[in-house]
């Protein structure tokens, strides 16, 4: 490799947490070599596609301006739903006219290049199709990388990992134990194309605004998980996950997961003359603070899904990442000034974390990873219940109203005793409360 | 719509060398197979897995690198490793 000097940091990955880290760092005068596996930024990147505006407005004000984003999600929808039907909640709202807007829609291969792009304006440099294999050791600390080029060692006094979900780097760095398989999830989504046109009739939409389904009950067919449609410009994402262990035991093939999320009679009616343009999958984080490797030591931290930050229940984990990166980044620039980049001044990294919604937010649901493992249950049962109950209200057939609630109630404990609501409600409580 | 079809969306930058290898097909044969039934023929999204009968193929060219094998091999018997720089998986959306 040509790049000979030694650098203030190297950032591993060029995803949101990494250009933040990269972003902030050169800002703040650091030189900084940003690596990507992939030929450019984004292109082996997937995420279901929602995005947070605080987080990036931090990084690069007026952001909405400029960036490549697919639609200002006005329009979020829950559904709980059985195999013919689904109880429905949401909220709907007019965008404020200034400021960033609060949720939008990406594609990851337009939006990160734009991102990573920001950075080397920056002054970082991006060293793309370039795999980071390992990190160099010297005297316990780590003082580099180990690139899949020739000549490839990169010395340096910060090494950020960022290399996202499943991290090799952490491994390599013995910052974490091995993950087991209900500690990742795995989801399969769609690219399908319709117009615009047909998008906003469709999702009761304004012309740029767009719309968030999230889809839980029968649709995961007993696994822990959910579906999602989220609209694009042009597009809808469309896709379904559950965690690992569980596609080991039900034997249940991804894509067939996928097939029958979209025939569900549901949801076909949104997709219906859509084509799909692309097939993608990856793994996310569900492990939770009780899963994340050690966030920093000797010239070293680790930032975004890498570290397993991931907040699922709120569909959040880009923001955090780009929360944390810039986090990271600060941390750098005091260790620069102080000349040490040891774990006493890189400690300030998780003290700034913990001080945050970062940690705050991963550690309230901590106990919500084993609540799912244990017991996926719940997302089909309750969904039924729920729904049966409503269609029995709404069901006008010269039954009373109080005979109605009477035989809601008998089905309820014929399904499940009082013991077992109790106890169902008090883990969910202490699993989200 | 079938899983060669939904894999025909997409576009790679093929490399020479696998970057999967199976390290001891005895545990596919006999271990997992006895036990597990080798989930990996089942869960991995591009289905990169396939058993002829007694042994695990593994198309490498069709791997979208989602790293699910790494964790979902009940007895960690696939060498994942991730492909050279450049190589592989090229989303087009994301």
């Amino acid at each position: 490799m040509a790049v000979d000097e030694e650098f203030d940091a190297i950032v591993v990955g060029a995803g949101p947490g990494g250009v933040a880290a990269a972003l902030t760092m050169a800002r703040g005068g650091l030189t900084v070599a940003l690596f990507e596996r992939g030929e450019r930024p984004g292109v082996k990147n997937v995420m279901g596609g929602v995005m947070y505006g605080r987080m990036l407005a931090d990084l690069v004000p007026e952001f909405w301006k400029v960036a490549p984003i697919e639609r200002i999600v006005t329009d979020e929808r829950l559904w709980l739903t059985t195999p013919d039907a689904a109880v429905t909640a949401g909220h709907t709202h007019v965008p404020h006219a200034d400021g960033p807007p609060n949720a939008f829609t990406v594609l990851r291969v337009p939006f990160d290049g734009w991102f990573a792009a920001q950075a080397e304006t920056a002054g970082a440099l991006l060293i793309t199709g370039t795999t980071v294999l390992d990190v160099i050791r010297e005297g316990g600390k780590i003082v580099g990388v180990r690139t899949g080029r020739e000549d490839g060692d990169l010395r340096a006094n910060l090494v950020v990992i960022a290399d996202g979900a499943n991290s090799f780097l952490v491994q390599k760095a013995g910052l974490s134990r091995p993950l087991e398989p209900n500690e990742m999830a795995l989801v399969v989504k769609e690219i399908i194309a319709l117009p615009p046109a047909v998008i906003e009739e469709r999702f009761t939409l304004e012309p740029g605004m767009g719309a968030t389904i999230e889809v839980y009950g029968a649709v995961t067919r007993g696994m822990a998980g959910y579906g999602f449609i989220y609209t694009n410009r042009e597009s809808l994402s469309v896709g379904i996950g559950a965690l690992i262990s569980q596609f080991m035991t039900t034997r249940i093939t991804p894509w067939d997961l996928l097939e029958g999320f979209k025939a569900h009679p549901k949801v076909a009616p949104l997709l219906r003359g859509g084509s799909v343009r692309e097939y993608l999958a990856h793994a996310i984080p569900e492990g939770g603070v009780r899963a994340m490797p050690r966030l920093f030591d000797d010239g070293v931290v680790v930032v975004g899904d890498a570290a397993m930050m991931v907040n699922n229940l709120h569909r959040e984990g880009s923001n955090l990442a780009m929360a944390a990166g810039r986090m990271a980044g600060e941390t750098a620039i005091q260790a620069k000034r102080a000349g040490d980049w040891s774990s006493r001044t890189l400690a300030q990294y998780r003290e700034l974390l913990e001080a945050s919604f970062v940690l705050q937010d991963l550690r309230k649901y901590e106990r919500l990873p084993e609540l799912v493992d244990r017991r996926p249950d719940l997302l089909q049962v309750y969904p039924e219940l729920l729904s049966e109950a409503i269609l029995e209200m709404l069901t006008v057939d010269g039954v009373s109203k109080r005979e109605k609630q009477r035989r809601i109630l008998r089905r309820l404990l014929a399904r499940r005793p009082w013991w077992r609501l109790l106890r169902d409600g008090y883990d969910a409580w202490r699993a989200m409360g | 719509m079938k899983i060669e079809e939904k894999l025909y969306t997409l576009r790679w930058k093929h490399d020479k060398r696998s970057h999967i290898n199976i390290t001891d097909q005895r545990v596919c044969l006999s271990t997992c197979g006895n036990t597990w039934k080798r989930p990996c023929t089942t869960f991995c999204p591009a289905n990169v897995y396939g058993w002829d009968g007694s042994k695990i193929t593994a198309s490498f060219e069709n791997c979208v690198e989602c790293t699910s094998c790494l964790l979902g091999c009940p007895y960690r018997n696939i060498d994942w490793q991730l492909p050279r720089g450049g190589f592989g998986i090229e989303w087009q959306n994301g």
